[in-house]
């Protein structure tokens, strides 16, 4: 990893050649001037709230990360992609489905772009996509919970780095394939890639009141690579733009043949016209697996379902449906702005950056001013759409964000600074040294109709001298500006988990009032959910047991039970009885060889314990509830295989045996009292 | 001995409180700034505890259809904490509470249990014998009235006798 950054930084070094020199440095002190007020702007009070939630993708963690704005405080890690023993997510049986893929159980991924859903090209708060790279996935979370809610894998594609971009009002995610690949997989020799390998564009459409993801079609693109994505805005709604690169069709030493030409491609794809072709049948029907996994609101259950069958739109059968338009050299972000008219070519080995005009590229389109055709897709006459070029803004432009202003921010990964340029008139305004490398940039609503040009954060890739060290690896560190006046200004330095590629940040207002603080206890359908702690009760069938477990301040119920065997498989399913705000309960047993769980109020989790040797195993709640905590435990007595000790549980009474004897046991106790 | 330690604590745990909760307007600061607690809110002093449940109107005879759903949500809500004799478990046991506390302070204490916790001494000497705050249980008045009904019979049914406090 480490040695890729730097051969990286190496080579596009030497590429650049003199130019490197050129561009003002003095940025690689990692001393910044701070002015006086900076401390002020980013103090939240004890008790007080940010104003934005920051969500930061997570990387090679695979999770996502919730920061407060201006604050840069941590508020919480959501997993996503990976297992997270800390809340038992993706080891609990509630929560395991949610990892399988057509690979089988794939606990970990590559999280990368993060997108808000939204309404009329503004955030609504609702929900959250994010990318899984490695094992090509999407995923949502619900921002009511925070958890995350649904994974749909893409078939056919690999790496699905571009994606998953949503319409301004939340019709699609569009996701693209990184690497070209076979398609249907086979073996053929790698050297065939020009006859044998496709790229994917994938169309994701959401259903509107639940947000569930469905593979809507997929579009078979020239085999190159595909790496950012955007879709049009207002005037330009209805399409989708997708940087390319390795036009070059290599497949091998990409870093350096696959930069052979001058320029790469950025893909225009008309998905109104796709809808209609697929509604008019012009799509191919090809079996593949992938599968689709969702959680139950009622129960908190994740099923899988595996889908057998995609549709695939060939852009020679589908006319007017996609183009392309040369951009300079391996573009990485392709970002449309507010007006939706211009759209930003960040050619990371270009020393210039190249501004579309949609209203230039629909004309082209009418005029057929193309220059020749990819495999059927015409080619746009480059200075046709072109609105103008940014000259010499910095060395390798990655990612431009907008303000309300009409301004645009692009980091600059190879001179480490963030550009402020004027879109209209294409002037350079300011530019701010990061520390160090940045990639993506996030203004809050700074890729939608309504940007917040209050703060931007700049997502760096390499941290060295900025912090106290901790060995080889440091946590990457995002920075944020003040970009409300004419000139940018440094405010604060936050260490950041896993490397976040993207993130995007809201205004908290659209998100608090929606927050959940517990799950109402009288909607869980659970099946094995134990309402009330005269239902608890212990049930055998076969080997596997089942543990009915209420938890309420500060006991288990049952927290003594007996007759359990070696080789049994134990499903502790535990319902937390609280209807309280921030009143987690936790649940741990010795020689578990998964996680814990961590159990919401009103919720139910299972753990599967397997005891592999006789005892007696205490377990206990493993979240500070109370100040009786420590007292919130218990007792599990194992036996040998084929031992005769009956299956027996209880709190605070005569160890019971079943479940009518438990009912018989309440009745004489009320009848003793009467 | 615990008993004699207890209303030592009550009054400075009540004083405390009574600084912290920022509502009612029911404190004044003396010249010396030393806090004194002036005038509880009339319902308190009653004994109906404070919330929205200022009147509840009762029939003689338990209303067994409300008694049925007081049950059912005294089973997944309450019963961890509190059983249906005197004895004590994470909180007090309910034998009798109808004799002993008015309807209204039972159903503020179910639906508005954090200000009282806060501001009613009888609940506050509770939680200092329990030791546990007792948790907001998300229950809607409605549920709470149903709860009292259930209470009434099960006093009824444990002691022969119902609404002593009243
Ligand atoms: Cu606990």
């Amino acid at each position: 990893m480490r040695t890729r950054k730097v051969n990286m930084i190496i080579s596009l070094v030497t590429i650049m050649g003199g130019m490197a020199l050129v561009v003002a440095c003095g940025q690689r002190n990692a001393t910044t001037v701070i002015e006086g007020d900076a401390a002020e702007q980013v103090y939240i009070a004890p008790g007080e709230y940010d104003e934005f939630y920051a969500f930061l993708s997570g990387g090679f963690s695979g999770q996502i990360t919730v920061y407060g704005l201006p604050s840069g405080r941590l508020l919480r890690e959501v997993p996503v992609f990976s297992q997270y023993p800390e809340n038992g997510y993706g080891y609990s049986e509630e929560s395991k489905p949610m990892f399988n893929t057509s690979y089988g159980f794939v606990p970990w991924d590559d999280s990368h772009h993060i997108e808000l859903s939204q309404q009329n090209g503004e955030f609504d708060g609702r929900w959250l996509f994010v990318n899984g790279n490695n094992t090509p996935r999407i995923a949502r979370v619900d921002l009511s919970t925070f958890e995350t809610v649904e994974i749909l894998e893409i078939p056919d594609v690999a790496g699905l780095h571009c994606a998953p971009f949503i319409t301004e009002n939340s019709e699609y995610l569009v996701s693209g394939t990184r690497f070209s690949i076979p398609i249907p997989q086979k073996d053929v020799p790698i050297d065939t890639y020009k006859e044998n390998f496709k790229g994917l564009i994938n169309y994701v459409s959401l259903d509107q009141d639940h947000g569930t993801m469905e593979l809507a079609f997929q579009i078979e693109m020239p085999g190159f690579n595909y790496d950012l994505a955007r879709n049009g805005k207002a005037v330009s709604h209805g399409w989708s733009f997708l940087t390319t690169y390795n036009s070059e069709q290599a497949h091998s030493l990409l870093e350096v043949n696959a930069s052979q030409k001058d320029k790469d491609l950025m893909a225009i794809i008309n998905w109104k016209k796709a809808e209609e072709y697929v509604a008019a049948g012009k799509f191919t029907e090809r079996p593949t697996s992938y599968y689709h996994n969702l959680m139950d609101e009622s129960t908190g259950i994740a099923h899988s379902q595996e889908m057998k069958m995609t549709r695939i739109l060939k852009p020679e059968d589908c006319p007017e449906m996609v183009y392309f338009i040369p951009v300079p050299k391996s573009p990485h972000g392709c970002d449309v702005d507010p007006s939706g008219e211009y759209i930003v070519g960040n050619g990371k080995l270009s020393a210039d950056m190249s501004v579309y005009s949609f209203s230039k590229i629909m004309k082209a389109i009418e005029e057929k001013n193309f220059d020749g055709e990819i495999e059927g897709i015409p080619v746009i006459n480059y200075d046709a759409g072109l609105h103008g070029i940014l000259q010499k803004p910095g060395l390798g432009p990655l990612h431009t964000e907008f303000d309300e202003g009409g301004n645009a921010y692009t980091t600059f990964f190879i001179s480490s600074e963030v550009v402020k340029w004027n879109v209209d008139n294409l002037e350079i305004l300011d530019r701010e040294a990061t520390f160090y490398s940045p990639g993506h940039l996030v203004i809050p609503g700074g890729e939608t109709r309504k940007p917040e040009g209050k703060y931007l954060v700049a997502m760096n890739k390499i941290t060295k001298d900025r912090y106290l060290p901790t060995g080889p690896e440091l946590a990457h560190s995002a920075q944020l500006f003040d970009i409300s006046g004419d000139k940018m200004k440094l405010l604060l330095d936050f260490p950041t988990k896993g490397e976040p590629h993207y993130a995007q940040a809201i205004r908290a207002d659209k998100v608090k009032p929606n927050s959940k603080k517990f799950y109402n206890i009288e909607e869980n359908a659970h099946p094995y959910a134990t309402l009330g702690e005269s239902k608890t009760k212990v049930v055998r069938e076969g080997d596997e047991v089942h543990v009915y477990m209420t938890a309420m301040r500060s006991h288990l119920a049952p927290d003594n039970i007996e007759g359990f065997k070696v080789g049994d498989k134990v499903f502790f399913h535990v319902t937390n009885l609280e209807q309280d705000w921030d009143v987690p309960h936790g649940f741990a047993i010795q020689g578990a060889t998964n996680a814990e769980l961590l159990v919401m109020p009103g919720q139910t989790k299972t753990l599967l314990w397997e005891p592999k040797k006789v005892g007696v195993y205490a377990f206990y709640c493993t979240d500070f509830c109370s100040a009786l905590h420590q007292e919130m435990s218990g007792y599990a007595r194992v036996s040998a295989k084929g031992a005769d000790v009956p299956l027996k549980w209880g709190l605070n009474e005569t160890l019971r045996e079943n479940q009518e004897q438990a009912e018989k046991f309440y009745e004489q106790l009320e009848n003793k009292s009467k | 001995m615990k008993k004699r330690i207890l209303p030592l604590i009550l009054l400075v745990t009540s004083l405390i409180s009574s600084c912290g909760s920022g509502g009612g307007g029911e404190e004044k600061k003396t010249d010396t700034g030393t806090e004194i607690k002036s005038e509880l809110p009339s319902s308190i002093q009653e004994g109906k505890g404070v919330g929205g449940i200022t009147d509840v109107e009762l029939s003689d005879e338990p209303d067994a259809a409300m008694v049925a759903e007081g049950q059912a949500i005294y089973d997944m809500k309450c019963a961890s904490c509190h059983k249906l004799t005197d004895q004590r478990v994470v909180g007090p046991g309910f034998q009798g509470v109808t004799n002993r506390r008015k309807p209204e302070w039972i159903m503020n204490m179910i639906t508005n249990t954090d200000v009282m916790l806060d501001k009613d001494p009888e609940a506050q000497k509770l939680l200092e014998e329990c030791l546990t705050r007792m948790p907001n249980q998300n229950v809607k008045e409605k549920d709470a009235r149903d709860i009292l009904e259930f209470l009434r019979r099960n006093d009824l049914d444990k002691t022969g006798e119902k609404d002593g406090a009243i």
